[in-house]
């Protein structure tokens, strides 16, 4: 079992929005977007300081959230349980109760 | 000069002087970087050469080595599902320490489709090299919007009944599809059924090959 | 906007041209030169190496192949460690340039 992570498998979360500047991996078209965590993958160094030459350290939790792909894109032309899976580290998430709180 | 010296004696197969050095100002300028390095110790023409046939060695063949043992293995299906990392070295193969291997499966009800739309994030140790493709901005771009009519272009056609998946591989994770095992292969070899097993199959682009 | 490098989503009809590429030579050492410098020989790591092709200008990065950028970042990569300079592989381009066109006048 992994321990100490923020979200649960199940948890629905919001992708944050410019969280950080400079290098990142979190896809802009994913931004502010709502997501199940699908999948806790556990600690990886972070892309986020290791791309300014550190070691990484703290390690972020990294995890795999599913998108409705009619949540991502308007006019989304495939059936309504298509979905993408992305992966996405903690820091970069935030919890939400509904999927379309405000 | 070293440069010369170094491929003098360890190719025979085609010339590296007209190859490479005549392709663009990209080709010229990498003979010039690797010479640089070299002559720094950075490291050898050796370990170079070496590195390279490393590459060389990986391909997905290896990758359709899994997915046979897991179409004819159950309980190894289950580890590979629950920790590809673990059953790909089970079979003698090597991974990289720097990213994990996940394998997902097709199913008659999910079919898995694999890009990196950031880069070109594959899982190299297993499948080799990406193909052009993968790494085009087309690809990267359009797969994760419009799956379906990327898929068609591959000649692949779903029922709207199979959902898609779209893994987007933005970290560290490389993804492996298992495609389905065909049907009418209850009576081939584990040789036989991977190669069956395309590269494609693999990213999620197109089918097993049938019979 | 989005950065050049993150393309998910971006409005693009074009075909995808599903043509087998074959490696030359350069592009295969530019592959191993890559994993020996973020692995055995470590000098810079893959995060590193990624912001170096995202900070490539955007005409640049649309019109380079796959290689070609990830040779500019290699480059980029050892110059920021103090590995390289950039005028020390003008030189060596010129040198190596010299040095093949004496040998085919001879040929």
């Amino acid at each position: 079992m992994i321990e100490n992570t923020k979200f649960q498998i199940g948890d629905l979360v919001r992708v944050r929005v410019n969280h950080t500047s400079g290098h990142c991996r979190t896809p802009q078209f994913v931004q502010g977007k709502t997501g199940e965590v699908v999948a806790v993958f556990g600690q990886f160094p972070n892309p986020e300081q290791r791309a300014y030459g550190s070691n990484g350290l703290p390690h972020q939790i990294l995890y795999q959230v599913c998108f409705d792909q009619t949540d991502l894109w308007v006019n989304y032309s495939g059936p309504e349980q298509d979905t993408l899976r992305i992966d996405l580290f903690e820091h970069w998430l935030e919890s939400v109760s509904t999927k379309h709180e405000v | 000069m070293h440069d010369h010296d170094d491929h003098s004696h360890h190719d025979h197969s085609h010339d590296p002087i007209t190859s490479e050095a005549e392709d663009s100002l990209f080709a010229a300028r990498e003979v010039a970087i690797r010479t640089l390095l070299i002559e720094k110790g950075i490291f050898s023409a050796d370990e170079l050469r070496h590195r390279v046939e490393l590459m060389e060695g990986r391909s997905p063949a290896l990758g359709a080595k899994v997915v046979a043992r897991a179409w004819i293995d159950g309980a190894y299906k289950a580890r590979l599902l629950a920790d590809a990392e673990t059953a790909v070295q089970e079979l003698g193969l090597e991974t990289m320490h720097t990213s994990k291997i996940v394998a997902v499966e097709n199913t008659d009800d999910t079919h898995n489709v694999i890009v990196c739309t950031l880069c070109s994030c594959y899982p190299i140790a297993i499948l080799g090299r990406p193909p052009a493709w993968y790494k085009s901005l087309a690809y990267r771009s359009r797969v994760v919007a419009n799956p379906r009519p990327v898929l068609e272009e591959f000649g692949l056609s779903l029922p709207n009944d199979v959902a898609v998946r779209v893994h987007d591989s933005t970290a560290d994770i490389r993804y492996l599809v298992i495609p389905q095992r065909p049907e009418g292969t209850e009576n081939l070899s584990e040789v036989e059924l991977a190669g069956l097993v395309t590269r494609d199959s693999m990213i999620g682009v197109a089918l097993a090959q049938s019979l | 906007m989005p950065h050049v490098h993150d393309r998910g989503g971006w409005p693009d009809e074009t075909p995808i041209d599903r043509s087998e590429h074959e490696f030359a030579q350069w592009e295969d050492h530019t592959h191993a030169m890559l994993e020996l410098l973020i692995g055995p020989k470590y000098h810079f790591n893959l995060d590193e190496f990624r912001r170096a092709i995202e900070g490539i200008e955007r005409k640049k990065y649309e019109a380079m192949t796959y290689y070609e950028r990830w040779l500019t970042a290699i480059e980029t990569c050892l110059v920021q460690k103090g590995v390289l300079a950039r005028e020390e592989v003008d030189e060596k381009m010129v040198e190596l340039s010299a040095s093949r066109n004496v040998r085919n006048g001879f040929d």
